[in-house]
């Protein structure tokens, strides 16, 4: 820039991007050259992995980390980590049934009481976090431990066993069931409700990033948070509300999990938390925050699917599933990290 | 400028014998200060003199312990810099005025957002925000290439510019700006002053925090200087040079001092410590 330029009427230097280039400062960019990969990758080494049944269930694998994935996208662009959200859904299945089960009330009651408490961890957590400042890592492993605790302990106090009673005799379970856990048939496809959920999360989350005043200060906060205080952005209150909002999405894939076995372990979500994450990353997200998008966590969602099933459809042991979310996750990370020096560099 | 012409006006703000303490730091003691509509209030002091604690007093981060701070003839105290920016006191600072992975129009926003739509349907008025930041960017005389670029990729100067338009765009009467040269090399320093400048011409008071009497002088009307946490000086532009400015920014006695101990045993010492003018 240079000051004593004349004034310009019509900006020439702004040399138009190519498609490409456009695209290489996308954070989703390495997300969808790694899903093409992975998909010719089981085309050609998995015969049923083309099959429309098999994509159904490549999606409903996706969806039911996806529906987590997507706040947990949020929560990273907003600078913050939560390692409590595997056993978070477990402990808001374990409320809903165990409050249904214990009052015999109507699920729909569970259902209530269970979305009150989970967010309440939520706020819990996110109010914790602002409070006393110390590190969201440290928190949420306290609070993932407590959980951890209350899922055993509370169950086997209340059951006598490390399960919940079924509840599927219990009344308003058939309307429950077909909001959470049904399933509809779409031309040859058939969908699992939790497909729905999850896209309507990820629509809903990406209109919050892009288009609200929230969405502005979720990447404030995660890209430099003193700078967005000073601007008078509420800090605070953002990060309150990204840690609910991944409670909320505990509390669908929780009741989910209740209405699609009508019993849960309460042992249940452990190691899950890391899935969510490795999804967001692998969509885009940076660790450090402030970058990232809902739809790229998407994506990275879509490659677990296809992971965790084509392998069983190449009738590979599932030991080796790990493996390869594991070269995954390193490969698209230095994906992203490339294209996007490449993309400063290009500008 | 005249002393009498701004002594019947009432200043922006007036810190009278202001004092902060953290814990048992006195941080600062007893400085007072003017700001004016129109004219620029130089803030001078070397590093831990307390110039950062006195902005912060001023942007809302911090309270004062004692002493009055009025905003406009009336007793003030700011609990939150959102409370400084409805007063119209609007702070740039140095390492932390922007959000680098935003884009430039978000960051110019950021905080204060226009919204159309109504209810749960309240969106960005995404258009309107592109379109204002390029004019509020232009009238201040920046022309960017892209308000879609990281603000990331601006240079520091650029950085300082941005925020200091983003400040006179939100109406601010009274602008702060923490060492907007200090990271800056002499042609990009010579650019942000100009806004700073602009800034003034467009009837805001501004505070200029720094350690460079030369880019004080050049363009401020009264000089605070700090020292070690109280008031050294407090000078208008008629009564001071930049030379004395210089020297009493320097340390003045110390600096003899020091020239003293660097001299080379045989020959004289030729130049001023403090550098060429």
């Amino acid at each position: 820039m240079s000051a004593d330029a004349p004034p310009v009427t019509k900006d020439d230097r702004l040399v138009r991007r190519s498609l490409p280039r456009r695209l290489a400062g996308r954070p989703e960019l390495g997300a969808i050259v790694g899903a093409i990969a992975v998909f010719v990758f089981f085309s050609v080494v998995a015969d049923s992995f083309l099959q429309w049944s098999s994509f159904s269930t490549v999606l409903y694998a996706a969806s039911t980390i996806g529906i987590m994935a997507t706040p947990v996208a949020l929560l990273m662009i907003g600078g913050e980590f939560d390692l409590s959200t595997g056993v978070m859904v477990t402990s808001s299945a374990l409320i809903s049934s165990m409050f249904s089960y214990q009052m015999t009330a109507n699920v729909w009651a569970g259902i209530g009481v269970s979305l009150l408490a989970t967010l309440a961890i939520g706020f819990f957590n996110g109010f914790l976090l602002v409070r006393t400042g110390l590190p969201s890592f440290i928190i949420t492993l306290g609070t993932f431990l407590i959980l951890q605790g209350c899922n055993l302990g509370f169950t086997k106090l209340i059951s006598e066993t490390v399960s919940t009673k079924t509840i599927a005799d219990m009344e308003g379970f058939p309307e429950a069931h077909k909001v959470f856990a049904s399933h509809l048939t779409i031309g040859d496809v058939d969908l699992q409700v939790t497909v729905l959920w999850w896209l309507g999360l990820v629509a809903l989350a990406t209109w919050i990033l892009l288009r609200t005043r929230a969405g502005n200060w979720i990447f404030a906060v995660g890209g430099a948070k003193e700078a967005a205080r000073a601007v008078g952005v509420p800090v605070n209150r953002t990060k309150i509300g990204l840690y609910m909002g991944v409670a909320f999405a505990a509390w669908i894939s929780g009741q989910h999990l209740l209405f699609n076995y009508d019993v849960v372990q309460s042992g249940e979500g452990v190691g899950n938390e890391f899935l969510y994450i490795i999804a967001a990353v692998i969509g885009g997200c940076l660790l450090t925050g402030g970058y990232g998008s809902a739809i790229g966590a998407a994506v990275g969602a879509f490659i677990f699917g296809m992971a965790n099933k084509g392998i069983v459809y190449a009738q590979w042991s599932a030991d080796w599933f790990k493996f390869f979310l594991g070269a995954m996750l390193l490969l698209a990370t230095m994906l992203n990290w490339w294209v996007r020096k490449r993309a400063e560099a290009a500008k | 400028m005249t002393t009498t012409d701004t002594a019947t006006r009432t200043p922006l703000i007036e810190l009278r014998e202001v004092s902060k303490s953290y814990g048992n730091v006195k941080a600062l003691q007893g400085v007072s200060l003017e700001v004016h509509a129109g004219e620029i209030t130089c803030v001078l002091g070397d590093n831990g003199a307390g110039k950062s604690t006195l902005i912060k007093i001023v942007a809302g981060l911090h309270q004062h312990d004692a002493g009055s701070l009025t905003i406009e003839g009336e007793e003030a105290r700011l609990g939150s810099p959102r409370e400084a920016l409805d007063r119209g006191i609007a702070t740039v600072y140095q390492d932390l005025a922007v959000v680098p992975l935003m884009p430039v129009w978000r960051n110019f926003f950021l905080g204060s957002e226009p919204r159309k739509g109504r209810g749960p349907f309240k969106r960005l008025d995404v258009e309107t925000m592109r379109r204002t930041t390029r004019a509020a960017l232009l009238r201040m005389g920046i022309d960017l290439r892209d308000v879609d670029q990281p603000i990331g990729t601006l240079s520091g100067g650029e950085r300082q510019c941005v925020a200091i338009a983003r400040a006179v765009h939100f109406g601010a009467k009274v602008l702060i700006l923490d060492e907007p040269t200090a990271a800056l090399g002499v042609k990009q320093s010579g650019v942000v002053l100009k806004y700073v400048a602009a800034a003034r011409d467009a009837g805001l008071g501004v505070v200029l925090i720094t350690h460079n009497p030369h880019h004080a002088h050049l363009v401020g009307d009264r000089f605070v200087l700090l020292k070690r946490g109280t008031m050294a000086g407090s000078h208008l532009k008629s009564e001071i040079a930049l030379d004395e400015l210089t020297r009493q920014m320097a340390g003045g006695s110390e600096l003899e001092q020091l020239s003293h101990e660097l001299a080379r045993p045989t020959e004289p010492v030729e130049k001023d410590a403090a550098g060429e003018v």
